[in-house]
């Protein structure tokens, strides 16, 4: 058994392709070797700015020696055969045997493979996987041809065993495998010899490099967070930035420091913005007013000051950078102020999309939609069309096109500063959302009619060009779009004729809503074929109606009655789907009481007449829990009726009577949804 | 040296920097460009397999930057430093961090970091990878391996670096606001600030970018520049008098030049649309690529002279 230590050591990689890098590196290598019939016990991935390592323990000293019998041709077969046959498996004609078999004798070759060392396929698979290493994008550099994510300088490829450690002899593209790494490239330049894995971290740790990623990651938080409360702030959590800025040191230094006065009074979110996207800087909060006031640095080492230079330098950048927020936001507001009408106008400038005009076409569409839906969200159509006119106004603002993802946000501050209504700037900001499955729903009449503006113009004019998705295309997010409509409607529990408001593409387009619907609840429990049930009702452009009926059939066939009435339902259509067909008539003239001939019939017709009246009443009322309810009281006496009455009499009348009554209770069964569509 | 107290200080530290370190120091190309790439010891030379270093001050102009001078850090006008070497040398990184030193900047003191940044000009249709470098927090500088110019692969790569020399000064010096900046010795008979050199041509051009360049003028240069180079690029590559191969792909890349930046102040006036943004782009790439295939039939594009010229 031995141990091998592998580094790839090389210019700064990016930190967002890093982690995966390392699990490609764990991966491709380790099946290699096992491919290569090598095995080991553990293998761990680390990486850092500079170096990808890799660590497999418990490796095999050699692969093990393998002997196959090959069957070639019969004995009898042309020279040819045999020597083509022989050729393939790598043996003279002279070595080949001839065994009985069950159609005569037949050549045999065995083919002995010898077992390799570990350093032979070591190499070969270490080679095989830099040279073909599956980097998100790499480059070349000098004069070479491999192509690695930045210039790689070093290969570190040891193998360590208790009595001493051998470097596995390798040489890619002219760099030549060893046993030396680097330290951090400022507070520890210079090679290391490492003999293996037992020292390798260690001598790394004491050359100013973290190896592991989750540990930079956890140094950082716990560090930043320490640092804040100390001053009684508290650090605002951000995974994805944690992430990054992990990797993008290997000696992380936390420096903590307060944004200039001069910069408080920008928007919390333009402060958040700025440093994360310009300076990788987390946001520190007073957790007394919320308000943003300082930030968390991390440097990649330490210095003879304790940082204060870098702080400083770090602090003047972000002033320069807070004073350019500041000019695009007094800028902002000047034109807000004048009443945006610099911004709305030139959004004719804007093209959303060739086939679908500019912005302001858009815009124009919108405002329209807004007013025909507000009635039907209980907003004022005036308010709903004003916040449609000035949505996306923000777009061409100069903080929107610095900070593409402050849409919305900035046009509330700016639809506040125009002195709009406090609806139509709320309205502004919330009119993208709901954008994925976690971010709230809008809840205010005039956001959400313009919410549903937004995206039904939307799917409404990507559907009308043909532009729809495609098996995982969707460069358009009109799933997004669709769901986040599905969302508005119901949680606000909204009745829109979304037939009408599609106009003439609604087919297609509401075909895609139940498909999205269907996703949707399917995570609450409802069955497709319960939805599909819903579906075939008159109505189902209604999501609201929809989602309700489907949640009480979904509820009644949970229950032990609905399952069985399913059954029975099934038993009257298919006797009356015979014997229509066998007729050539449809039973539904109604079945009359005075014709029943059985205590079991006449039960049936007083349970058909006291329920009716309820089922008609429920549905009527849209209490669909109610109308199954009924429906599921019909059980006992169908049961019964289907016990003790035999259809197909030879007395015509009373055949008749009893197809009929079949029929009122399909006809009542298929009321609240159509209970054929049920499966299983 | 001594630690730099003004802006000259530094770049002429760089100079001779670069100079030591083996580079042809040129001056800067006499044409508006956007940035130093498209001075042609860069986008020409980057191409071809002939070795090449050299390093020059360009003064770059970005019309949509302008802020009359108002700005701590933003100018229409400012200068960049550019190094080239081709093939990149294996230890690019430490002669860079080499060049900090030589302006002051301790790297015991101060963090400085590699972090990605993957350089693409649509209108050179070039791109490589590389980083930009941050110094506490700042970017002074960007870090790229060309990887391709004007649609061709670069072979062998070149390693090009370019400082933004008046944010690097200004960190080095300590200066917040750019017009504050000793531009010669604050002790010399006559010290002259960033402002006092600049701040009047400032406000001047960004009133001119901004509002008053005529716009049916520059459109028709655009047109124009854009015919000149075609019409160069297709003369004949025999010239008639002496009678030997001259391919004009300098004269016609400064007709490409002149397109790109006719089209940065078009853009600048706002008369651009975001549709017809691509469009031009798409134009002044057009013209990138035709001459960086002219170039590559020259000899300084690595073509052997006793080889048989296409069309001659």
């Amino acid at each position: 058994m031995a141990d091998l230590l592998i580094e790839l050591f090389s210019e700064e990689i990016p930190a967002r392709m890093q982690a995966r890098a390392a699990e490609d590196l764990r991966r491709l290598f380790t099946e290699g070797i096992v491919e290569a019939g090598l095995t080991y016990a553990h293998a761990g991935a680390y990486v850092t700015p500079r170096r990808l390592t890799l660590t497999v323990e418990g490796l095999a000293e050699r692969s093990p020696d393998t002997v196959e019998d090959r069957r070639g041709p019969k004995l009898g077969a042309p020279d040819k055969a045999v020597e083509g046959f022989a050729r393939g498996a790598g043996v003279a004609v002279a070595d080949l045997e001839l065994r009985d078999d069950k159609k005569g004798q037949v050549y045999f070759a065995t083919i002995r493979c010898a077992g390799r060392t570990a350093p032979e396929i070591v190499a070969e698979v270490l080679e095989r996987t830099i040279r073909d290493f599956p980097w998100p994008k790499s480059m070349r550099w000098g004069r070479g041809a491999l192509r690695w994510v930045r210039p790689l300088h070093r290969i570190l490829c040891v193998l360590s065993r208790e009595d001493g450690h051998e470097v596995v002899p390798l040489v890619v593209d002219g760099i030549a495998a060893g046993d030396l790494t680097e330290g951090h490239r400022f507070m520890s330049p210079g090679p290391i010899r490492v003999s293996g894995h037992d020292d390798y971290a260690a001598r790394l740790r004491r050359a100013h490099v973290m190896l592991d990623p989750a540990e930079r990651a956890e140094h950082i938080r716990n560090d930043a967070a320490n640092q804040a409360f100390a001053q009684g702030l508290e650090l605002v959590e951000d995974a994805a930035l944690l992430a990054e800025v992990a990797g993008l040191v290997e000696w992380p230094v936390v420096l903590m420091g307060r944004i200039d006065d001069a910069f408080l009074s920008l928007p919390p979110e333009v402060l958040q913005t700025s440093m994360r996207e310009h300076q990788k800087f987390f946001s520190v909060r007073d957790p007394g007013d919320g308000r943003i006031v300082g930030f968390v640095t991390v440097a990649n080492r330490e210095t003879a000051d304790g940082g204060a230079t870098i702080l400083a330098g770090n602090r003047r950048v972000l002033s320069a950078r807070l004073a350019d927020a500041a000019f695009f936001w007094e800028n902002d507001l000047a034109v807000a102020r004048a009443g945006m009408t610099k911004w709305t106008d030139s959004l004719s400038q804007v093209t959303f999309h060739a086939r679908l005009g500019t912005e302001a076409d858009r815009v124009a569409r919108i405002a329209a939609l807004a007013r025909e839906l507000a009635p039907s969200v209980g907003a004022d159509p005036d308010l709903a069309e004003e916040a449609a006119r000035i949505c996306k106004a923000d777009l061409v603002s100069e903080m929107v096109y610095e900070f593409p993802e402050l849409q919305g946000v900035m046009g509330r501050y700016y639809a506040e500063a125009a002195g709009r209504p406090a609806e139509v700037a709320e309205a502004v900001a919330e009119h993208y959302a709901p954008l994925g499955p976690s971010d709230a729903v809008p809840s205010a009449p005039v956001s959400v009619t313009v919410s549903l503006a937004e995206k039904i113009d939307k799917l409404a004019g990507f559907w009308a060009i043909g532009e729809t998705p495609t098996g995982s295309k969707d460069p358009y997010a009109l799933r997004r779009a669709a769901l986040g409509v599905i969302r508005l409607v119901l949680d606000n529990g909204l009745r829109l004729p979304l037939d009408r408001i599609f106009a003439e593409n609604s087919g297609p387009l509401l075909a895609f809503f139940h498909d999205r619907l269907k996703v949707h609840l399917r995570d609450e429990g409802i069955r497709h074929d319960v939805i599909d049930a819903c579906l075939a009702m008159t109505n189902a452009d209604d999501l609201t109606l929809l989602v309700k009926r489907a949640r009480a059939v979904q509820g009644f066939l949970d229950s032990d009655a609905g399952g069985d009435l399913v059954q029975l339902y099934r038993r009257a259509n298919n006797i009356l789907t015979q014997a229509e067909e066998a007729d050539g008539v449809e039973y539904s003239f109604g079945a009359d009481v005075k014709h029943a001939e059985t205590d079991e019939e006449r039960a049936l017709f007083a349970a058909l007449a006291t329920e009716r009246p309820r089922i008609e009443a429920a549905l009527g009322a849209e209490d669909f829990g109610a109308a199954m309810a009924a429906l599921a009281r019909l059980r006992d006496p169908i049961d019964a009726f289907f016990e003790a009455v035999q259809i197909n009499t030879d007395a015509q009348i009373t055949r008749r009577n009893r197809l009929n009554l079949l029929a009122d209770i399909r006809n009542l069964c298929v009321r609240a949804a159509d209970l054929s569509r049920i499966e299983g | 040296m001594a630690r730099p107290t003004c802006f000259q200080d530094i770049l002429m530290a760089l100079q001779s920097y670069w100079a030591s370190a083996g580079c042809a120091v040129l001056q800067p190309y006499d044409m508006e460009v956007g940035a130093g790439t498209f001075h042609p010891a860069t986008t020409l030379r980057a191409l071809g397999p002939r070795q090449w270093a050299a390093a020059y001050v360009q003064p770059s102009r970005r019309p949509t930057d302008g802020r009359y001078g108002d700005s701590p850090n933003r100018l229409q006008h400012y200068y960049q430093y550019q190094v080239i070497i081709k093939p990149s040398p294996p230890d690019l990184q430490a002669l860079y961090l080499g060049s900090l030193e030589a302006i002051g900047i301790d790297a015991a003191l101060h963090d400085i970091r590699f972090v990605e940044d993957d350089w693409e000009s649509p209108t050179l249709g070039a791109w490589g990878l590389g980083w930009e470098v941050w110094c506490d927090g700042m970017e002074v500088s960007q870090f790229t391996y060309f990887q391709q110019v004007g649609g061709h692969d670069c072979h062998p790569v070149s390693g090009e670096l370019t400082y933004g020399l008046e944010r690097l000064a200004m960190y080095v010096l300590g200066v917040d606001h750019v017009m504050d900046m000793p531009f010669n010795s604050p002790d010399a008979p006559t010290p002259l600030s960033y402002g006092d050199v600049f701040r009047e041509a400032e406000a001047q051009y960004a009133r001119w970018n901004f509002d008053t360049a005529d716009t049916a003028i520059l459109l028709r240069h655009f047109e124009e520049a854009e015919a000149e180079c075609a019409a160069t690029l297709a003369a004949p590559a025999t010239d008639p008098r002496t009678g030997r191969p001259i391919v004009m792909a300098l004269p016609a890349y400064d007709q490409c030049i002149k397109a790109s930046h006719i089209f940065n102040l078009l853009d600048a006036r706002g008369v651009i649309s975001v549709t017809e943004r691509q469009a031009y782009i798409g134009r002044v790439r057009a013209l990138a690529r035709a001459c960086a295939d002219a170039f590559l039939t020259t000899e300084a594009g690595g073509h052997d002279p006793a080889a048989p010229r296409a069309g001659a």
